[in-house]
Formats: C-alpha cells, structure tokens, sequence
C-alpha cells in the first residue's frame, strides 16, 4: 500500500496544473467557478486549447488521439482540470459518441467524425431518452425504416441537454420493430440536424433556463454510411456509453471546489462555526468518494467499468446536490434571488440522468449483490 | 496511490483467517467463548502465530489486514486494546529495559497489558485529569478499562506536574468489572496510593499518547469494516432465502434498496478506513496526518456502521433481535467499536479544528 504519488506522477500532476491554471483562460474558468452558464463559443474555446495540447479526449484509442495513461493518471487529470474550473471536454463529444465510434465504427466513419468529435467542431447532442422512454430506455420508439440507401426516421426525442447548439446528434432509433426483445432491433444512427424534418423546441426547466430541448423528427432522411457498427446491435452499444457516462458523473474535483468555495464564504460572513460540521461531514463523504474513485480506477478492465461504479454514480450525485445545497443556505436571504438556488435546483437533475440512482440501485441489487 | 496487498500480507490473512475461522467456527462458539471467562480463546494461537508480535515488527498495513479478520468473526480477543495500544505504547515510551522486560513476554501471550485512559463523565479527550501521580503512587479513577481483571499490566495515563505521563502498574488496585453490550468486559479501577512506575522517562507523553490512540482508532476502523462486510453479506443471504407471503424477501424491491445502499456505505467506508491505514503506514506521515486520517475514518465507523448494523437487523425482522443468532453481535460490536474510537461530534470537533488548513482536502500526497 502507498500514499505518495510516484515523482513521475506528481511531475504530470505539476505538468497538468501548470496546462490547466495558465493555457485555459482565466475569464472562462472563473464563469465556471462562478457556477455560471458558458456560451457555446466559450465551450469551443476551450476544448480546442484542450484538444490542441492532446488533452480533450485521453480516454479514446491513442491512434484517434487518445493516451496511454494509466487510470491514476486519468483520474490527476480529471481532477486537476476541475479543481482548475476548466470545462470539462463536452460530455456527448468525448464520453458519449466518440468511445462508441472509435469502438464500433467503421474505418469510414472514424475518419468522418473523430477529428472534428474531438475538437468540438461538431457539437454533438444525444438522442436517446423519449417521453415514454425514461429510465425504461429500450422501449424507445422512433423508427428508421431502410429506403434503398436511406433511413427514413419519424418520432421525438426529449431531455436533449444543449440540443440547442448541436450540429448533429447520435440516435438510438428502432430498425427492427418486429424484434422479440425490445432491446433487440435497436440501432445507432447519426443525424445532421440540419437535415430537413428535425425540429428543435426548448423546454424551461424549473431553475428558469433552458438547457434541455424535445427534438423531432419527421420523415427524415438518413444515408445508411450515418449507421455506426451493425444494424440492431444499438443496445450494445448504448450500455457501453453508459457505462462510461457513468465513471464520469462522480464530479469529485468540481466538489470539492465548490465546498471550498463554501467554506470561504462561511469564512467571510463569520459563519464558519455554524456550518463547520456540515462542512467536515461533506469533505468526509468526499473523501470516501475520491478514494472509492482511486480503488474503482485501479480495478478496472480496459473500457469496462467496475460494477461498484454504481455507487460513485449515487453518492457522487448526492454530494454534488449536497455541496449545493450548502452553498445555497450560506448565501442566507439572499438565496431568493441568487444563482445558488437556482443551481440547486437544477442540480435535481444529477440523481436522475445517466441511469436515474433508483436504476442504480438495481444494478447494485441485482448484479453486486444477486438480489 | 496504491490500496493494493502483496503475497506476503496475504498469506498473511490466509493464516489469521484459518485460525480464527476454526476458533470461532459458529457465532455459538463465540458466544460461549465471551461467556467464560475470561471471554476469549483464540489468544495462545495467535501468539503462537506470531500475529501479537505484528505491531512491534510489522507496519500498519499487516496490523489492519488481522483487525479485518479477526473483525469479520467478530473474534473477541483484545488485539487492538491490548497488543495495538497498549503494547504500542509500550514500545513507543518505554525504556530499552522496559521493552526488553515486556514485549516479548506481550508478543508471546505470557503478559497481558491493558491502557487504562478514559476517566469517569468525560469523552475521549487524550489528557488524564482524575488520576494522578505523586510520589511514586497513582490515585483515582479510571473508566472502562476493557478487560482490567484479566490483565496483568496496566499501562495508566495520570495527570502530573509535568503533564500527562505514562505509569506501569500490576497490583494494588480495584476493578469492578462489568459487562460489555458486545460481550467483552470493562471495568472501574480505582487507584488509592498504588505503586506504579513511570513508563520511560517518566515526562510528558502527549504527544504518544495522541498517537496511539490514533493508530488503535485506525486499526478498530479495519475491525468494524470487517464486521460490517460479514453483517451485509449475512443480511442479503438472509433476503434471498427467507420466505414471507410465499416468496422469498427478495422479491420485494423495498428491501433490496435498503441491501444496495448498505453496499454504498459498506465501499464508501471501505476506502476511507484503507486509506487512513495508508497514511499511517506512510513514514512521511505526520502525527497529525495520522490523527486527522484517525478522525476520517472514525467519522466513517460510526455512520457507515451504525448504517449497516442497524439495518442488518430490520432486515433480519425479529430473529436480528435474538442472541441465538450472528447478526445481532456484529450490531453490537460495530456500536461498540464506535465508543471505542470516539463518536460522530467527537471527530467532527476534532477536523473542525483544522478546517481552515486546507483549501480541499487531498487525500494523496
């Protein structure tokens, strides 16, 4: 057992420090320690000084500009980056769409999208949930029925965070609607929004902004070449992004952060020793968090997530809504019309995407636990 | 950071697992073991095995790999009390000659030491304020001694001029013993003019006494987490095979949520408790690295297992209730493991008083 990172490690962590805190402008890093919203040029901004040192997507095969770190490493990475305010590289570009492309798809489309994935010159959105496809994802039913050398796609899409900027979104679209299974006669299609039929409609959620969108699509046509790995294979690959949406959704660094954030403002308004025990019980959860994160890491197969990611899933959630929450109740009467509130609010969200924490729960019961 | 174990540490546990999994074969035997005296079988082994002489040549790492297992069968030997703490302040403080005269003969089973530190109505401040020392002889009272009447050396905290020193003492004193909610014993000793000498240079020991207690904390912490692991994994084979309403309690999705969130807290506390034996076992550690990697992984004692003992039981229904049965003593131990180390305000004052230190908390150096 050791505590200490190698000198080589602590040299990449330094190195990691040093790229985020002095390359990634100031004005943008502090929106996001702000908790404020970034434009979508801020976003693009900063993945292409990400992406132009190799740094937005390490996670991806090293030949489409991926690295060769280890799990510790990625975890430095990823952690300095958020403690640095730096915006995460865009979840649907580097977690989602990219791994699965790079994973699955043809030579063709490799070279079609993976660039322009990684330096976020396509932003892309993601289509998977439906208005009665929720955490019960495989019941999905828009349709792509095969015309010659086109999909025809026809149904609606919901929940589709900055939908609002997307250039294309990737689909899971059913092709087979006589399969035995509904998680059978699923597939994984990218769509140019562009494309005549597919209409975008902003949905306010309860913080008052608009970061979710419904899309839909009405007899949309689609070349087959837009099909990523084997047709009706989708659901396949749509747990292998979840799973890797998963590992991700802990946000340990922006956590932190924010708690130290919080425990600065207690400090200032003298408040520190009322909420020092709140504060202690919060860095000791995150605590627990970062070193299950550590043990998750240095236990996990190539690409394939640990089971217990489940539990960074749930309690990662958790603590960012209570680290939140904190934040909120510092700011005393002044909540009512500050952004703090409406972060909490919105940070309702984080326990019910990326596999709702009942759905995780289950996953616990029954694969952990064989319950 | 590394959480990993080497062949040798798990042989290690292969060994302490056979020997304690034979002593303790049934929670039956166990509880006929704390209801003779003195309340535990498994000691001549374990020293026969070399396991009481770990924290005298081993690092923290093998001293908590044994708490675990011996945590797991809820063994009721005092490895912690007697051979972590008070033997680890033996060989912390004494003299060359004292260590010679004790060590071995504690290593091999032969002497049995106690810490007696806590005193009557206070928590678990470090500092002795009722009993004290002048000339050459001890007076007070001491709390909760566990296992005083058994022991053949006490190794006593006593207020002095100086600050709070160290003192030896084998008789000449009174223990009232009690027993413990988890089966062990504990008692009020009381000191009137007893002869004792001081345990090394006979000054102020603080300092090792702070971090003693710290290291003992940490090693409990791999006690509780080995009996919240055998808790949780009694408690769901309990609700795939027990049949209600025709079916067996798994069927029924309320239950499994509450199994899946004590798995949360199970891995959670996990970490935290590995990872403050880490830090213990890291040269460049601190004594206040290890005291507020002690307070960490306390804090987690007490949630995550109050968390999972108490709910073991709910989820047995009545039978968690009965003495014939496991999961009640692995409640009961896990509580106690609580009070041993120091409650949740406790170590929260304690990290509270070193919340402007940092900006975040790192828990790699």
């Amino acid at each position: 057992m050791r505590l200490q990172l190698s000198p080589e490690d602590q040299a990449f962590r330094e190195e990691m420090r040093e790229f985020f805190t002095t390359q990634v402008p100031e004005r943008i890093r502090s929106k996001v320690i702000a908790r404020e919203e970034l434009s979508k040029e801020e976003w693009v901004e900063s993945q292409q000084v990400l992406n132009a040192a190799g740094l937005a997507v390490p996670g991806w095969p090293v030949e489409w500009g991926g690295k060769d770190w280890t799990q510790l490493q990625r975890h430095i990475w990823h952690e300095e980056m958020q403690l640095a305010g730096v915006p995460q590289p865009l979840a649907f570009n580097a977690s989602m769409v990219g791994p699965v492309i790079a994973n699955f798809g043809s030579q063709e489309i490799k070279e079609r999208f993976l660039a322009k994935t990684a330096n976020l010159d396509i932003w892309w959105a993601q289509g998977f949930s439906e208005p009665d496809a929720g955490s019960d994802l495989a019941s999905l039913r828009t349709t792509a029925i095969r015309e010659g050398d086109e999909y025809v796609v026809n149904g609606q899409k919901t929940w589709t965070t900055l939908g609002q900027y997307g250039d294309w979104i990737f689909m899971l679209v059913r092709t087979d609607p006589k399969a035995e299974k509904k998680q059978q006669g699923i597939s994984f299609l990218l769509i140019d929004m562009t494309t005549p039929g597919v209409t975008v409609r902003p949905i306010q959620l309860i913080d008052g902004g608009f970061e979710v969108n419904e899309v839909f699509f009405e007899n949309v046509r689609v070349p087959v070449e837009n099909l990523v790995g084997e047709e009706n294979k989708g659901w396949t690959y749509a747990k292998f992004l979840l799973g890797n949406e998963r590992v991700g959704i802990a946000q340990v660094g922006a956590s932190k952060r924010n708690l130290a954030t919080a425990k600065e403002r207690a400090k200032e308004r003298g408040l520190l020793e009322r909420y020092a025990g709140r504060i202690v019980g919060l860095e000791n959860e995150l605590l627990a968090l970062e070193t299950t994160a550590l043990r998750v890491a240095a236990h996990s197969d190539a690409g394939k997530p640990h089971p217990a990611s489940s539990v960074l899933k749930i309690k990662g959630s958790q603590l960012t809504q209570a680290v939140s929450e904190l934040l909120m109740d510092i700011e005393g009467p002044a909540a009512l019309t500050s952004r703090d509130a409406r972060v909490f609010l919105n940070n309702r969200k984080v326990s019910i995407y990326g596999g709702s924490n009942e759905v995780q729960r289950t996953i616990i019961a029954g694969t952990i636990l064989g319950l | 950071m590394d959480f990993t174990i080497d062949s040798e540490q798990r042989d290690l546990v292969a060994a302490v697992r056979g020997l304690v999994t034979k002593v303790y074969d049934s929670s039956e035997t166990r509880r006929a073991a704390t209801n003779a005296e003195p309340g535990f079988t498994a000691w001549e082994r374990l020293a026969e095995m070399g396991v009481l002489s770990l924290p005298f040549e081993a690092t923290p790492a093998e001293v908590s790999l044994v708490a675990e297992e011996l945590g797991k069968v809820i063994a009721p030997d005092p490895f912690v009390e007697s051979i972590v703490l008070a033997g680890g302040l033996i060989e912390a403080v004494g003299s060359d000659e004292q260590k010679e005269e004790y060590l071995d003969a504690i290593a091999g089973g032969e002497i049995l030491p106690v810490f007696a530190w806590a005193e009557p109505g206070r928590d678990w401040a470090a500092d002795a304020a009722s009993v004290t020392f002048s000339d050459g002889t001890l007076s007070g009272t001491k709390a909760s001694v566990i296992h005083a009447e058994r022991a053949d050396l006490l190794v006593v905290s006593a207020a002095t001029d100086a600050g709070t020193g160290l003192f030896l003492v084998t008789e000449g004193y009174t223990a009232e013993t009690e027993r413990t909610h988890d089966g062990s014993r504990a008692a009020t000793v009381t000191f009137d003019g007893t002869p004792a000498v001081p345990l090394g240079a006979g000054g102020d020991e603080s300092a090792a006494i702070a971090r003693a207690l710290d290291l003992a904390r940490i090693a409990y912490g791999h006690e509780a987490l080995g009996a919240m692991q055998v808790a949780l994994d009694t408690t769901v084979g309990y609700l795939k095979t027990r049949k209600q309403f025709g079916v067996t309690l798994n069927t029924f999705q309320a239950l499994n949520f509450r199994a899946a969130d004590l798995y949360v807290s199970l891995e959670l506390a996990r970490s935290v408790i590995t990872w403050a034996t880490v830090v213990a076992a890291d040269e460049n550690s601190s004594d206040a690295d290890i005291a507020a990697a002690a307070s960490q992984s306390a804090l987690q004692v007490n949630r995550a297992g109050r968390h999972i003992a108490l709910d073991a039981i709910q989820l047995h229904g009545g039978i968690g209730m009965t003495a014939e049965y496991s999961v009640g003593h692995y409640a009961s131990r896990i509580i106690a493991i609580g009070q041993l180390v120091g409650d949740e305000a406790f170590h929260t004052d304690r990290l509270a008083a070193t919340l402007t230190e940092h900006d975040v908390l790192d828990p790699i150096g």
